[in-house]
């Protein structure tokens, strides 16, 4: 049993924390978050190079292979650098959706150009109910055309194509198809864009049915908890950071047991967070038993955590923790953006009693 | 990262349940609710009967009767130790910490004499560490040795020594050296409990018992062959047992735990509240949750810290985040328990009400005291701000 990460995993996060270092720091990201898109075309197309739009595609699409443990460690990294745009969307979201249910030539079709770095893509899931269930969607196709309303749809302004969890199954939809319209939402975080989109009688190609799609969105929820354990970890080296140099009293602030106990939390929190992200993508990747109800209690921890860890890394920067040119606020905007999406922890909580306290007690009166 | 059983972790697995499966006692039950006075030679008897079978201290060198199991190892012992509801051994420090670390600083010489009675359980160990006025400030202990010969003369008191009533040698942090820093004045004495001037005292606690004591020592002469490590170096010595202590125990407490949520899972199925059961609940579900959830993330979080001690070679301060989680985390499930059985949960072992012959009124008092041993929460947390984290020292 190894719950250490392999040389080439290793390799992988490195190489990623350098590459988005690199052609992603925060005065890029800080430049993006103020346009529509939050989108750059040049640096999609170097990830595109470095195989992070292929990551785990299999390789007769174009794709680089790998499992959801190397996806979640991509997904780590991107969170710690914050990195705007629709990876998250296209890859770990729109791709685990499209490979849970499509058929494999609908899969050449979409993922080919995901690989090469030529199509983004997006998942259309909520809708005015905003019900994270896949089953609760009411938006149903009438003569092969949809029509109605999805919310909250992340990137749907660089998406070519729209996957849509629809009554009766999972469609695609083409981004500049008719009688599609799609509309920013102004979401607090300004990395990642959200937006409302309407469809009025636009053809639709069926993928699939919507079996699938609970477990698509539990390796699309573990690698958004990597990303959030990302940011919590830059958000905790900030801090310590500052601990350190800020002195009040005569004495660096990290003296303080106040102070400094609330970084211990922080630690805490974002290892224990980190232990359950890596444990769901492990238990995922094997299709072990308990796969879904790992997934949901990544993102309960999480979900909390890393609210909780923005909230003690902004006490502790003080004043300075508390201003634009500060960059804890952008984390804190995502984490918040993270922590409902997919389900707050409240909503996994009640998952995880179904699966757990309900699912238990009907096996037991079968016994 | 792949955690399934490699093929020498599933035959160590097997040959243990194997093992496990014939000689576990099948009279366990009528024991486990006795005073640990009325069953120690029971314990006794069965740590001599795993010794027997390869078993008592996996962990340790094959050269010392150990299998040099790695720690994933260690934790499926433990496991499955668990599952087969095995007593517990009655030598828990000595096996557990005090074995480790003889084997770590002992000469030749004191292997030889003490590690085959640990093994055995012929002779049990307890730890003097903490005094009266030193508990996390532990550097700061007062209990003197004083040099007289080819003896050590040592005066000064003990508290919350578990088995102290029982041990048969101590490893007893002593002040060798007032006149340097208090790190650099202790020395670790290994002492015969049998000594004269050693007085041992019951220490009553919370829940009533008293599994720990207080000793006393007045002119107890030891030999200086019973130094362990070098003199003065007994800061070093003493912090590495407490690391064995933080990094491996929270390992046999996860099925343990596991135990106590899917029993409140299960009481929350018949136990009503508001005209259902509290299963159907909404805040209690939460709860049950958020405690089931954790008590994964616990085992989860020991798992990875087992990958990291391994290629790095020692437990080192992350293991402190191991104690804040269980210890804090076992004090939710106990209150999770207290809301689940209502009024019923107050009822102690011995009122025909009380739910589980009274665990639950037990564990409440019993995990308050978690946040305190083995290191303070608070301590933890220093230890983390500045041997991890690398902030400047807070004390």
């Amino acid at each position: 049993m190894e719950f250490g990460l392999s040389e080439s995993q290793q390799m992988l996060k490195d190489n990623a924390r350098k590459f988005f270092a690199g052609e992603c720091p925060m005065g890029e990201v800080r430049r993006l978050m103020e346009t529509d898109t939050a989108y750059d075309a040049a640096l999609w197309a170097k990830m595109a190079e470095q195989g992070y739009t292929g990551i785990i595609f299999p390789e007769e699409y174009g794709g680089v292979g790998l499992g959801k443990v190397e996806l979640i460690l991509l997904m780590e990294e991107a969170g710690r650098a914050l990195l705007p745009g629709p990876l998250f969307s296209t890859v770990a979201l729109a791709g685990a959706v499209i490979y849970a249910v499509a058929s494999p030539e609908q899969k050449k079709k979409y993922f080919v150009p995901i690989c090469s770095g030529e199509a983004r893509s997006t998942v259309a899931m909520l809708e005015a109910s905003a019900s994270w269930d896949p089953m609760d969607a009411q938006i149903a196709l009438v003569n092969g055309k949809l029509t109605g309303e999805k919310l909250f749809v992340p990137d749907a302004g660089v998406a070519d194509s729209i996957i849509v969890a629809a009554s009766g199954g999972v469609f695609a939809v083409d981004a500049r198809a008719p009688g599609i319209s799609i509309n920013p939402m102004a979401g607090m975080d300004l990395t990642r864009k959200l937006y409302s989109v309407r469809f009025e009688n636009t053809p639709a190609e069926r993928l699939g049915n919507s079996a699938g799609v609970s477990r698509a969105l539990d390796v699309a929820t573990a690698a958004l908890v990597a990303e959030m354990v990302g940011g919590m970890q830059r958000t905790l080296d900030m801090t310590v950071d500052y601990a350190k140099m800020r002195k009040q009293f005569g004495k660096p602030i990290g003296s303080f047991q106040a102070v400094q106990h609330q970084c211990a939390d922080m630690y805490l929190e974002t290892e224990s967070a980190r232990s359950a992200a890596y444990y769901a993508a492990w238990a995922l990747e094997e299709n072990a038993p308990d796969a879904a109800v790992a997934a949901s209690i990544a993102k309960m921890y999480a979900s909390d955590a890393c609210r909780t860890v923005g909230n003690r890394g902004i006490q502790i920067h003080g004043g300075m923790g508390f201003t634009w040119e500060n960059d804890l606020h952008l984390y804190y905007r995502r984490a918040k953006a993270s922590e409902t999406a997919f389900g707050d922890a409240t909503f996994h909580r009640e998952r995880i009693a179904r699966l757990v306290i309900d699912a238990g007690a009907a096996s037991a009166e079968g016994a | 990262m792949d955690l399934n059983l490699t093929a020498g972790e599933r035959q160590f697995r097997d040959d243990l349940r194997a093992w496990l499966a014939v000689h576990v006692p099948k009279d366990w039950n009528e024991w486990r609710e006795k005073p640990i006075e009325v069953s120690f030679p029971y314990l006794r008897a069965w740590q001599r009967k795993l010794q027997e079978g390869g078993w008592a201290a996996v962990s340790w060198p094959k050269e010392y009767g150990g299998r040099s199991a790695s720690l994933m190892q260690l934790a499926i012992f433990w496991e499955e130790m668990a599952r087969a509801e095995a007593p517990p051994m009655a030598n828990a420090l000595g096996l557990g910490l005090i074995g480790p670390t003889i084997i770590a600083f002992g000469t030749e010489e004191q292997k030889k004499r003490f590690i085959p009675k640990i093994l055995s359980a012929e002779e049990i160990w307890c730890q003097g560490f903490s005094e009266p006025n030193a508990g996390s400030d532990l550097a700061s202990l007062q209990t003197e040795a004083r040099l007289e010969g080819d003896h050590y003369i040592v005066n000064g008191q003990k508290v919350w020594t578990s088995y102290g009533w029982v041990g048969d040698w101590c490893e007893l942090v002593v002040r060798t050296d007032a006149n340097v820093p208090k790190h650099k004045g202790l020395t670790v004495l290994l002492v015969d409990m049998k000594s004269r001037g050693v007085e041992v005292r019951p220490l009553r606690q919370m829940t009533g018992e008293s599994e720990f004591n207080e000793l006393f020592f007045r002119d107890v002469r030891v030999p200086v062959g019973n130094v362990l490590g070098k003199v003065n170096d007994g800061w070093n010595v003493a912090v590495s047992t407490l690391m064995y202590e933080r990094g491996s125990y929270g390992a046999r407490l996860h099925l343990l735990f596991k135990r106590n949520i899917n029993r409140l899972i299960e009481l929350s199925r018949t136990s009503p509240r508001s005209g259902h059961p509290s299963a159907e609940d909404p805040l209690l579900r939460q709860k049950l949750a958020q405690c089931y959830a954790e008590i994964e993330i616990m085992r989860w979080n020991q798992l990875r810290a087992f990958s990291r001690i391994t290629a790095t070679g020692v437990p080192g301060p992350e293991g402190s985040i191991q104690k804040i989680f269980w210890s804090e985390l076992n004090q939710r499930v106990q209150q999770v328990a207290q809301e689940l059985l209502g009024p019923y949960g107050q009822l102690l072992s011995g009122d025909s009400r009380a739910v589980d012959h009274g665990i639950w009124s037990y564990g409440y008092l019993r995990t308050r005291g978690n946040t305190i041993e083995a290191g303070t929460s608070e301590v933890q947390r220093s230890i983390i701000g500045h041997f991890v984290l690398g902030l400047p020292k807070s004390y």
